[in-house]
């Protein structure tokens, strides 16, 4: 389970997101939405423990602990994962270096060649990470070193942007794995946190809860894709105004 | 090299040079050095050397124990040939003091690539007791395991004049591993190495030169390279342990169509060290290629990153990648790519960059898994790795083990 409480973060001194409250239940899947600017990948980011993203107030706790304090590698060795939206290049580190880096030592070759075998990166192993790839490819490789790293929560910063449409399909392919919407409910464990602005994600990746997230707090919560459906309609500024309807104290 | 018929004018012009400041390094006075005038013995079998010294020559890949994946080996301590020996057919190693009586021929190839009058230190070696290895591939012959030559310097205080012959015959293959290194982990030194390379017609040679001084040691090579039409020449150079004063230019001119010629470098610098090393190339005829890659490390040292590249002929290409990396607070590097371009129809690039390693990087590491230090560690190590095209995959992997086994001291 992950649980968020009164989060407010800060970036460079300037506060992003202010008193957040979000509970994941272990194998459930939210989904986070919201215009440019909201604080959603700074929600994410702060979950994952990146030092820019400071937690002026409030806690997260991830399997009953207290994670505020951890840091980056810690919280990913404990089992949560971030698929980057844009990730840096790595100029001489191999993208099979990057796998075999997530399976810490749990894999062989062979397992590394079936995992880009079904990310469609087999050409890409020897290559630099990152290193010219398409909007594409850095998303299947992003999910190709999380579906080695099995973390029990994975978070995903807009995972459809700049996909072409034959490559959504697979991408959805790779987020239910990760996310195990195979397994029957009762046997899922993984959790995952979807950012999403255009929502395409959601026709491949089932989730239950949805919320708006405008000017760094949470607007609103429930299905996602009633949501989805409102958003597309009356856009954004809809929701902003119902939001600040029901919070008529908000500055 | 009592033999050497050398005409008067070498002399001469060495002496006229005696005093010739180098156009980069520090300008060392050859007053501080002397002339060693021990004399090594004979070593008809190598791995009967001491431990000790084994183990400073393995340091620079050199094997005596388990010779087996070597065609030929080259020893020499101060300025005396110690051990020569081949294993395998169409390729002769001796020193060039032998070589000289055997072939009347090989005076011809003498300062024919480098100018005697380069500066003080070619000069020095002329004027000087000197030796060397004589490498040559006969014509058509491949040798599949390189040779390997090895420079140790054994006494304190000494200049080591070094003058090299190597000669590629037309459609030969060579590989050679040189190592350098001293006996000594605090003595100072100076080691003067003269190379001249000629790679005949299709030949192709390879060329892995590893340097293990120590703190105080200068160092000023010299090597020229002559490639002829279809011939490849590719250079490696892999410089981790600490030197005083290291300088040097190597210098290849591609004089036949459709000559390659690659120079792959990786410099670290620690506190003390002060390097100026670069690669130049002369693409003096059509189609010939060429490739300069270098990376360099400070952690505290002094680096001046050089590379040059002239275009001569039409449809010449060429590309120079030079780039640095600052660890911990103090250290320079100062990256110098120059291009010069003579006539139209000529493709010359380069890129450079000098920088620390990006944090965002680091973190990206670490949200699989690693830690600061293991995330910090597999960037340095790919910052390190350069593949090598055209490198057998032997002396690729021997390469890699090589810097490999000297990354922790960069960490």
């Amino acid at each position: 389970m992950l649980r968020i409480k009164d989060l407010s973060v800060a970036v460079e001194g300037k506060e992003i997101i202010h008193d957040i409250n979000l509970t994941i239940q272990t194998g459930e899947t939210h989904v986070l939405f919201g215009p440019n600017g909201a604080g959603k990948s700074t929600l994410l980011m702060a979950i994952m423990g990146f030092p820019k993203y400071q937690v002026t107030k409030g806690s997260i706790s991830f399997r009953d602990r207290d994670i505020t304090g951890l840091s980056v590698d810690e919280r990913a060795r404990l089992g949560i994962g971030i698929s980057f939206q844009r990730p840096p290049v790595v100029r001489g580190v191999k993208t099979r270096d990057m796998v075999s880096a997530c399976l810490k030592g749990h894999g062989d070759r062979e397992t590394i060649e079936k995992l880009a075998e079904r990310a469609d990166l087999q050409e890409f192993l020897e290559r630099d990470i990152n290193y010219g790839f398409s909007g594409g490819e850095i998303k299947r490789s992003e999910l190709m070193q999380l579906l080695a790293q099995r973390p029990e929560l994975t978070l995903l910063d807009e995972p459809e942007s700049g996909v072409d449409l034959v490559n959504i399909a697979l991408i959805g392919e790779l987020m239910n794995d990760l996310l195990e919407k195979n397994c029957p409910i009762a046997e899922r464990r993984c959790m995952g946190l979807i950012i999403t602005h255009t929502g395409h994600i959601l026709d491949y990746v089932n989730a239950r809860t949805g919320y708006v997230m405008c000017d760094g707090t949470i607007g609103c919560v429930g299905d996602p894709h009633e949501m989805l459906a409102t958003i597309r309609e009356k856009g954004y500024n809809e929701c902003i105004k119902c939001y600040l309807g029901r919070i008529p104290l908000h500055e | 090299m009592s033999k050497i018929k050398t005409s008067k004018t070498f002399k001469d012009k060495a002496k006229a040079a005696e005093n010739k400041a180098a156009t980069y390094g520090d300008d060392i006075d050859l007053n501080n050095y002397v002339n060693p005038d021990e004399k090594h013995p004979y070593q008809k079998d190598p791995s009967q050397l001491a431990a000790q010294t084994k183990e400073i020559m393995l340091g620079a890949g050199i094997m005596l124990d388990d010779p087996g994946q070597r065609s030929a080996t080259y020893l020499q301590m101060d300025n005396t040939p110690v051990h020569f020996s081949t294993r395998q057919d169409g390729v002769e190693v001796m020193a060039v003091s032998q070589a000289l009586e055997k072939y009347d021929w090989l005076t011809d190839y003498f300062w024919k690539a480098v100018a005697i009058d380069s500066d003080k230190y070619t000069a020095n070696v002329e004027l000087n007791n000197n030796d060397g290895y004589f490498i040559r591939s006969l014509p058509g012959q491949k040798t599949v395991y390189p040779v390997q030559a090895c420079l140790y310097m054994a006494q304190a205080k000494a200049i080591q004049n070094v003058h090299n012959i190597i000669i590629a015959e037309e459609g030969s293959e060579l590989h050679i591993i040189t190592g350098c290194a001293t006996g000594s982990r605090d003595e100072p030194g100076l080691h003067i190495g003269v190379s001249e390379f000629f790679i005949k017609k299709g030949a192709k040679v390879t060329f892995t030169m590893i340097h293990n001084w120590n703190p105080e040691i200068a160092v000023r090579p010299r090597t020229v390279t002559i490639v002829e039409e279809g011939g490849l020449f590719l250079s490696n150079y892999l410089l981790m342990k600490p030197v005083n004063s290291l300088q040097m230019y190597p210098t290849a001119r591609c004089n036949g169509k459709k000559a390659t010629v690659r120079y792959n470098s990786i410099l670290v610098a620690g506190k003390g060290t002060n390097l100026d090393v670069g690669s130049r190339v002369f693409l003096n005829a059509e189609n010939s290629r060429t490739e300069i890659i270098s990376r360099a490390i400070t952690t505290g040292g002094n680096i001046t990153a050089r590379g040059y590249i002239e275009g001569n002929a039409r449809d010449v290409k060429g590309h120079l990648e030079c780039r640095g990396l600052i660890l911990g607070e103090k250290g320079t590097i100062y990256a110098i790519p120059e291009l010069k371009g003579n006539l139209a129809g000529i493709d010359l690039s380069h890129e450079a960059a000098v920088g620390k390693i990006a944090e965002e990087e680091v973190e990206y590491l670490m949200a699989r898994g690693l830690t600061k230090d293991e995330a910090t560690a597999a960037i340095v190590r790919g910052f390190l790795r350069v593949d090598i095209e055209g490198l057998p995959p032997m002396l690729s992997a021997e390469l890699k083990k090589a810097v490999e086994a000297s990354e922790k001291e960069v960490m």
